[in-house]
C-alpha cells in the first residue's frame, strides 16, 4: 500500500477536479458494492422470511423470524455439514502434511530422479482429477469389492481420492517457498547433531507455517465446494456433503425449498467467509502464487 | 546423500512413533492383501503387495532418505491420479457402458442366468428355506432321499447329518431352519433366489414360487466352451462372438448382454462424425471455448477495472470498499450458482420480479439468454479474484519505472498504456491462463444454474445449449441416471478436454515466458 501521489489537498472551487480524482472512485466503489452485495443482502433477507418460497422472499425483510433455521434442524442438513466440514478438514490436513514432506524432500534432498520427478508433478497436475470421474468410480468399484470402506459411498473414500490431488497441485507452491528457507540453517542444526526429522518437524515446518496456511486453507475451502466427484461417489443421503445435498433441494423443488436452502446457504457459507476474511491476508498472498479458487 | 547423525542410537522415541505407524500400516495393508486374495481381485492385491513392499523397504532402509518424506503423497497420487488418468485412456478405446459392463465370461454367465426357464415335466422337489447367518439358501430332497443345500453363491452340496420328516429337510446341521412367519417376511428374497445346481451355469437352478417347492430351471441358451458359441435351444439360433464383444446370429440379431472389447478409435469417430453425437459436440466445443475466454475476458476487464478505481491512496474506506468488493470470492461457488439459480427463476426470481419490475424474461430457459446468464452470474463469481489479482500486481509495480516515465514527459495514458498494461500482463499473464483452464471445466456453475438446458431440440442425447465439454462428459457417462451409460465414450471426451487444457497451457506458458524475457 505504497502511497505514491502526494496527499490531496482539497481546496474550495475544485469540485470537478476532486471528482475527476476521487470522486468517480467513490462512485464506482458504490455501484461495485451494490453488484457484488445485492445477492448476499437478499439471501439473509430470503433465509429470515417467514414463507419459505421463492415468491415469498421477494419483499427484502419483509418478514423476519428464524423459522427456517429452526427447520433446518428436521432435515439432514447438520449430518452435511459434519460431513462436509470432516471431508475439508481431513483433506486440508493431509494435504499439508503430504505436500509439505514431498517439498521438503525436492527442495533439500538430491537424488537421483529429482528433477524427472519435479517435471511428472508438473505434467501430472495439468490434467485435473474431476475429469478422471469416470475413471475414479470404476476404480472404487473394484476397491470396494475388497475393501468396503474404500469403495462407493464412503467418506473415508472421498478423502483419499482427494488426497490424491493433493501433490500435483501443491508441491510446487511449497516448493518454490521452501527454497527460500536459508539451506543454512539445517545445516547448523545438523552439525548440532539434529537428525533430518527432527530438522523437518522442528525447524523447516516453522519456518513454512504461512505457506502451510495458505494451502490449508485453499485445499479446504476447494474440498468444501467440490461437486462433480462428491456426487459420483456418494449414493446415500446420510453421506452427502453439503454441496450434493443443497443441489438435492434446489433441483428437486426449487419453490417450496426455498427458504431451507436460503437458510442453509447462509449457515454453511459461514465458515468459509469467516475463514476467509480473517486470514484474507494470507489467502491473497497465496492466490497471486497461482492457485485458483475450486 | 544425507546421513543422520542421531541414527543408531536404537530406540529413540522418533523410532518408536515410525515404528508403530508402519505397523499399523502393515496390518490394514496386510487386512487388504487378504480381503483382495479373497475377493479374487488380483489387482488391487498386486499393487497392495507393491506398496507394502515398498513403504517397509522405504522406511527402515538407510538409503531411501528423500522416499521416506515422498512416499505418502506418492502412493495416493499414484493411485487416485496417475492410475485413474491412465485408465481413462485405456477405457476410452473401449466400449465399457450399458450392455458392455464385464468380462466375457461373466457375460456368459448373466446371459445363462436371464434366459432360465422351468423345464417342462422336470421333477419338483420337496424344499426348506435355510438360512446360513443372514444368507438365504435351499435345502432339497432328491428322489433318491439324498439332502443337498447351497446357497446363492454356493451351488447345491450333498449335506449329511440332515433331519428329513415327511420328505422333508426340518433340520440341518449348519444352517437354521426358517419357520413360517420368517419365509413371509422374507418373501420377496425367497421368490429371488436361485441356488445353482453346480458350478456350470448351463445345468441351471434351482428356484421356489411357494418356498415349499423346488424346481430344476435351465437356461434357453447353451454355451459351449470348445466353439465358444451361444445356441438358442427353442429355435436352435447359433450366436457367434463379434468384435462388438457380443453373441452374433447369422441374421444381425445380438443378445442382449455383452461383454467390454477394445474398439480402437471408435469413441473419437462417435464423438465427431456419429450423427446423435457430431452436430450437439461441435456446438459445446464452440461454446465451450466462448464460455471459458469470455468468462476470463469479462472478471478481468472488471476487476481491473476497480483495482484501478481503488488505487489511489487518497480514496477514504478503500479498505472498506475492497472487503465488501471480495465478498462474493468468499461464498463457495456451489452456493452462489444455486443462489442465482433461484433468482434467475423466470416466474418468481428476484430479478423479475423486483429489479425488473414483475417481467417474465427466461433468463433460464432461452438458449441465447441462458448463455447470458451464465456468463453474467460467472462474472459476479470470478471478477473480486481478478480484483484482487490486479490490485496486487498494481501495488507491485516498480515505482523507479514509472518515476522515469513522468520525468520523460510522458501523460497518465502514455504511461498507462506503455507500462503499466504490459507490466501487469506479464505478471498475470500465467493466472489468466490458469483461470482459463478453471472455467474450461467449470462443472459446478454449469450444472447448478442451467443443468446445461435448455435441451437441444434436435438432438436425442439429453444435451442442452449451455452444456460445456466437461457436462457433456458427466450426460453422456450416464451416472446421473439420464441416460444409458457409456463410460467408453464419455472417457473419450475427458480425453479430447485434456489435450485441448493442455495444448492451450503449454503454448500459453510458453508465450508468456517469452513475454517475460522482452520484459
Amino acid at each position: 500500500m505504497s502511497a505514491r501521489t502526494a496527499p490531496f489537498v482539497r481546496r474550495p472551487g475544485h469540485r470537478a477536479r476532486w471528482f475527476s480524482e476521487i470522486g468517480w472512485r467513490h462512485l464506482v466503489g458504490i455501484l461495485a458494492v451494490a453488484y457484488a452485495g445485492f445477492p448476499l443482502v437478499y439471501v439473509v433477507s430470503a433465509s429470515l422470511a417467514d414463507g419459505g418460497t421463492l415468491t415469498g422472499s421477494n419483499e427484502l425483510f419483509a418478514s423476519v423470524s428464524g423459522a427456517n433455521y429452526v427447520a433446518l434442524g428436521g432435515t439432514r442438513f447438520w449430518t452435511w455439514m459434519a460431513n462436509t466440514l470432516v471431508v475439508a478438514v481431513a483433506t486440508g490436513a493431509g494435504t499439508v502434511l503430504m505436500g509439505a514432506a514431498a517439498a521438503y524432500a525436492f527442495s533439500r534432498f538430491r537424488f537421483s530422479g529429482r528433477r524427472v520427478g519435479l517435471t511428472a508433478l508438473l505434467v501430472i497436475q495439468m490434467f485435473p482429477q474431476m475429469l478422471a470421474f469416470v475413471a475414479i468410480f470404476l476404480l472404487l468399484i473394484s476397491l470396494g469389492n475388497v475393501v468396503p470402506g474404500l469403495g462407493l459411498d464412503s467418506k473415508l473414500s472421498l478423502i483419499c481420492v482427494y488426497l490424491g490431488g493433493a501433490l500435483g497441485v501443491n508441491t510446487f507452491l511449497m516448493y518454490g517457498f521452501f527454497n527460500t528457507v536459508p539451506r543454512e540453517i539445517d545445516e547448523a542444526a545438523k552439525i548440532d547433531g539434529a537428525s533430518h526429522a527432527q530438522i523437518y518437524w522442528t525447524i523447516v515446518l516453522r519456518l513454512t507455517a504461512p505457506i502451510l496456511a495458505v494451502v490449508g486453507l485453499l485445499s479446504f475451502i476447494s474440498t468444501f465446494g467440490e461437486f462433480i466427484i462428491a456426487r459420483v461417489l456418494l449414493q446415500s443421503e446420510e453421506n452427502w456433503t453439503l454441496a450434493v445435498g443443497l443441489y438435492g433441494w434446489v433441483s428437486s423443488l426449487q419453490d417450496a425449498n426455498w427458504g431451507l436452502f436460503t437458510a442453509g446457504a447462509v449457515v454453511s457459507a459461514l465458515p468459509v467467509l469467516a475463514l476467509f476474511l480473517f486470514l484474507q491476508k494470507y489467502i491473497v498472498g497465496g492466490l497471486t502464487a497461482g492457485s485458483v479458487k475450486g | 546423500m544425507y546421513s543422520p547423525v542421531t541414527r543408531g542410537s536404537g530406540w529413540s522415541p522418533g523410532f518408536l512413533v515410525k515404528l508403530v505407524l508402519i505397523a499399523l500400516v502393515d496390518a490394514l495393508g496386510v487386512y487388504a492383501v487378504l480381503a483382495a486374495w479373497g475377493a479374487e481381485s488380483w489387482g488391487v492385491l498386486a499393487a497392495m503387495v507393491a506398496l507394502l513392499l515398498v513403504a517397509n523397504w522405504a522406511y527402515f532402509s538407510k538409503r531411501a532418505l528423500p522416499l521416506k518424506y515422498i512416499l505418502p503423497g506418492l502412493a495416493f497420487l499414484l493411485v487416485y491420479q496417475v492410475y485413474v488418468v491412465a485408465y481413462t485412456g485405456y477405457v476410452a478405446f473401449t466400449n465399457y457402458g450399458d450392455g458392455h459392463n464385464s468380462t466375457k465370461e461373466q457375460a456368459i454367465e448373466a446371459l445363462l442366468v436371464q434366459n432360465e426357464r422351468r423345464v417342462e415335466g422336470s421333477p419338483s422337489s420337496p424344499l426348506t428355506v435355510v438360512a446360513d447367518g443372514d444368507t438365504l439358501g435351499f435345502a432339497v430332497v432328491s428322489p433318491d432321499g439324498a439332502v443337498q443345500a447351497g446357497t446363492a453363491d454356493q451351488p447345491l452340496q450333498a449335506v449329511d447329518g440332515a433331519t428329513v420328516d415327511a420328505g422333508r429337510v426340518t433340520a440341518l446341521p449348519g444352517y437354521d431352519v426358517l419357520d413360517y412367519a420368517a419365509v413371509l417376511e422374507r418373501q420377496q428374497e425367497v421368490t429371488e433366489l436361485r441356488v445353482p445346481v453346480s458350478d456350470d451355469p448351463n445345468e441351471g437352478s434351482v428356484r421356489t414360487q411357494d418356498a415349499r417347492t423346488g424346481y430344476v430351471f435351465t437356461s434357453t441358451l447353451e454355451y459351449d466352451a470348445a466353439s465358444d458359441t451361444m445356441t438358442d435351444t427353442t429355435t436352435g439360433v447359433t450366436y457367434t462372438p463379434n468384435d462388438d464383444g457380443q453373441f452374433e446370429a447369422a441374421d444381425g440379431t445380438t443378445l442382449p448382454v455383452g461383454w467390454r472389447v477394445l474398439v480402437g478409435l471408435d469413441n473419437f469417430v462417435t464423438a465427431f462424425g456419429d450423427d446423435r453425437y457430431a452436430g450437439p459436440f461441435g456446438k459445446i466445443l464452440v461454446w465451450t471455448f466462448a464460455f471459458a475466454v469470455l468468462s476470463v475476458a469479462s472478471t478481468f476487464l472488471l476487476g481491473l477495472f476497480l483495482a484501478i478505481a481503488f488505487n489511489d491512496a487518497r480514496l477514504r474506506g478503500r479498505r472498506v470498499y475492497r472487503t465488501l468488493v471480495i465478498l462474493p470470492y468468499a461464498i463457495p461457488g456451489f452456493l452462489a450458482a444455486l443462489l442465482w439459480s433461484g433468482m434467475l427463476n423466470r416466474s418468481y426470481g428476484f430479478v423479475n420480479e423486483v429489479l425488473l419490475g414483475g417481467a417474465s424474461i427466461p433468463w433460464l430457459t432461452d438458449p441465447v439468454l441462458a448463455k447470458l446468464a451464465v456468463l453474467g452470474v460467472n462474472l459476479w463469481l470470478g471478477f473480486p479474484y481478478m480484483f484482487l489479482i490486479c490490485t496486487g500486481a498494481l501495488q507491485s509495480l516498480p515505482t523507479d519505472v514509472l518515476e522515469a516515465a513522468k520525468i520523460d514527459g510522458a501523460g497518465r495514458w502514455r504511461t498507462w498504456r506503455s507500462i503499466t498494461l504490459p507490466l501487469l500482463l506479464v505478471a498475470t499473464a500465467p493466472l489468466l491462463i490458469s483461470s482459463f483452464a478453471f472455467n474450461f471445466n467449470n462443472f459446478t456453475l454449469i450444472y447448478m444454474l442451467t443443468g446445461g438446458g435448455p435441451r437441444f431440440d434436435d438432438a436425442s442425447v439429453p444435451l442442452g445449449h449451455t452444456d460445456i465439454l466437461i457436462s457433456m462428459v458427466y450426460s453422456v457417462s450416464g451416472l446421473d441416471g439420464t441416460a444409458a451409460k457409456d463410460y467408453g465414450l464419455a472417457s473419450a471426451l475427458s480425453i479430447v478436454i485434456f489435450v485441448v487444457v493442455a495444448t492451450i497451457s503449454a503454448l500459453a506458458f510458453r508465450r508468456t515466458r517469452s513475454l517475460e524475457e522482452i520484459a
